[in-house]
């Protein structure tokens, strides 16, 4: 069992203001700050940002919830196929349908959360890729609504706040998508600090325990999972819109492969590896793309063995390793 | 009745490769509780090495199908030792990353030396041949998966029911600790085993490259077949991987051939159900049911 210690001390209120806390500004003003800088590269960074979403959301489900998931995908598909299907056929205001695919993807966590969340292990592993599987072939055979293998296309989206259009260069996209990742961000925070969150720590450490005590552990199980899966639908909701077409690769299993490979890069259970995580892919997928799209594979999957075998918190906990080791304390000093 | 024949059979044929892959995965995941998603990528080489033997270097068939079995087991045995055997203490997500890892690696290495595009499936002049079993005309080579599979189960039934290291194979899957504590090296039993699983792997893709086509991509692709079959049959249960495969195998054939509006759906539809219903598979084995 991972140590309790790698969340910030429960002790420490969240209101009182430490030099630390700046910490949290960074991401944003670096996300900003290559706003003005990156021209050209505003759809690489909207394209990250869309992955950090979904693997925040993996990180509130697997991370933070403990429930071992293979079909993440499901939910990001569901997402992309929803939004794409709202603007297309109903309304294309992007906020509304961003809404929309979000409650879609939220209720069909709840409901398939209800169904599976009473098993472990395997078991729980092969429901949500049986799951995910089960989205895979509906969307294949209803070519009808979804376009089958060529793709949902001829997605248009009205401009945010009937204000801004979505440009060629993915300016508005790129602001767009980060201001949808800030309040879905914002909200993980705080969700994980609650006394909720803190309650999925225990069901994580120990669930027979946590129901002595009186924990309704499967309820709160649930409602990690719809919430977890409300914030995925959101990121592939943001993919429909900004790159205006959904494929059926947003229901692979090698999406829901990619994502958790991600988080774990990162580092899980702390928000921000998602952030790392996702990050780095992306690029060494773009770089190493360029080369030969086997050339990423290799690498991302070299990268993860030697990661679970060498070093378990992710990139993140490499950080934190050598920032304790810099300030002169171990992280077993920390740990009494 | 011809349909429904057909159907059978090869339904049967597919459910055997299915189960020559499977059957050394249910009973490695059974016997160390390891989530292994990089048995695929066995088969995959397996059946790479296979196809490059036939066709670059002119070696015979069945020759070239027990080359890639060892081959695939020689791979398999070096996985366990350095990658695997750390992994056994770690928790789940752990598992996952790093066979998911394996995977990618294993892609990218055949890409890079066999090339993106799909191989021709091997099959030799003798079997590429239509054989009159009564009410049609029907492809050798399925008849001869069905009798190599049907011959195959009955090898490791022997091993697992009948052999000294079977019933010890038994009792480490039904109970780990206690095996060790009466004096069983589990840790060496685990070694042989994976080795013998990545074999079967290697020959099932090598031998069923007709059914299962070779692509770069193959490990991930068919990998949720040969989990399904695992978690349907009861982790660690061989009856259960047979059944399962089988039963498996005549479903989704079944449901290709007649609903081909549902395709897979019906398959996966059903997977579902039954883990709902039975978590712990079919036939799963004492320890867990």
């Amino acid at each position: 069992m991972t140590p309790i210690t790698q969340n910030p001390p429960a002790a420490v209120p969240a209101q009182s203001f430490r030099p630390s806390m700046l910490w949290h500004a960074l991401p944003w003003a670096l996300a900003i700050g290559i706003y003005f800088i990156a021209d050209g590269y505003h759809g690489l960074g909207t394209n990250i940002m869309i992955w950090i979403l979904f693997a925040v959301s993996l990180d509130l489900a697997l991370g933070y919830g403990g429930i071992i998931t293979l079909g993440h995908a499901a939910f990001f598909g569901a997402g992309a196929y929803c939004a794409g299907i709202f603007a297309i056929h109903v309304n294309n205001d992007p906020l509304l349908g961003l809404l929309v695919a979000t409650l879609f993807a939220g209720l069909l966590g709840f409901i398939t959360g209800m169904l599976i969340l009473h098993t472990r292990g395997e078991t729980l592993l092969m429901l949500t890729l049986a799951i995910a599987a089960l989205l895979y072939e509906a969307a294949n055979h209803a070519r009808w609504l979804t376009g089958g293998d060529d793709g949902l296309s001829g997605i248009r989206v009205a401009p945010v706040l009937g204000l801004f259009r979505f440009d060629l260069w993915g300016k508005t996209a790129y602001l767009y998508t980060l201001s949808v990742l800030f309040v879905w961000f914002v909200i993980a925070f705080f969700v994980v600090r609650s006394p909720f969150g803190r309650s999925l720590d225990g069901i994580r450490q120990n669930a027979k325990r946590m129901r002595a005590i009186g924990t309704p552990v499967w309820w709160r199980l649930v409602a990690m999972y719809a919430l977890s899966a409300a914030m995925a639908g959101t990121a592939g909701a943001l993919m429909a819109q900004t790159t205006r077409i959904v494929g059926l690769s947003s229901l692979e299993l090698l999406t829901s492969g990619v994502v958790a490979v991600m988080l774990v890069l990162g580092g899980e259970r702390r928000l921000y590896g998602a952030f790392i995580g996702a990050t780095i892919y992306v690029i060494v997928q773009d770089l190493a793309g360029a080369i030969s799209p086997f050339i990423w594979m290799f690498v991302i999957g070299f990268l993860l063995i030697v990661i679970v075998l060498f070093f378990e918190g992710g990139l993140m906990g490499i950080i934190d390793d050598v920032v304790n080791r810099l300030k002169g304390r171990g992280r077993k000093d920390q740990r009494s | 009745m011809t349909q429904f024949l057909t159907i059978l059979l090869d339904g049967t044929s597919y459910g055997m490769v299915l189960f020559i892959i499977s059957v050394g995965l249910t009973v490695t995941m059974g016997l160390m509780r390891v989530v292994n998603l990089a048995h695929g990528a066995f088969a995959m080489i397996g059946g790479y090495i296979a196809t490059v033997l036939v066709l670059k270097l002119g070696v015979p068939f069945l020759l070239a199908t027990v080359l890639a079995a060892i081959a695939a087991g020689i791979l398999g045995g070096l996985a366990e030792i350095t990658v695997y055997r750390p992994l056994y203490r770690k928790g789940e997500l752990p598992q996952v990353l790093l066979t998911i890892g394996l995977c990618f690696v294993a892609i990218a290495a055949l890409t890079f030396f066999v090339g993106p595009t799909p191989l021709p499936a091997i099959v030799p002049a003798w079997l590429d041949q239509m054989v009159d079993i009564g009410f049609r005309l029907y492809p050798a080579y399925r008849l001869f998966l069905i009798v190599v599979g049907g011959l195959l189960a009955f090898i490791v039934w022997l091993i697992i029911e009948r052999s000294l290291f079977g019933a010890r194979l038994r009792a480490a899957v039904d109970d780990p600790q206690m095996a060790r504590s009466v004096g069983m090296d589990v840790s060496r039993m685990f070694t042989i085993t994976f080795v013998g699983g990545c074999a079967l792997a290697g020959f099932g893709g090598a031998v069923g490259a007709g059914v299962l086509p070779l692509e770069p991509f193959y490990a991930l692709r068919y990998l949720v077949y040969f989990l399904i079959v695992v978690a349907v049959g009861g982790m660690g249960s061989f009856r259960g991987s047979l059944v399962a495969a089988l039963a498996i195998g005549i479903i989704d054939t079944a449901g290709r051939y007649t609903v081909p509006q549902f395709g897979g759906f019906l398959l996966y539809l059903l997977v579902f159900a039954l883990l709902l219903w039975r978590p712990n598979g079919l036939l799963p084995p004492k320890s867990v049911a």
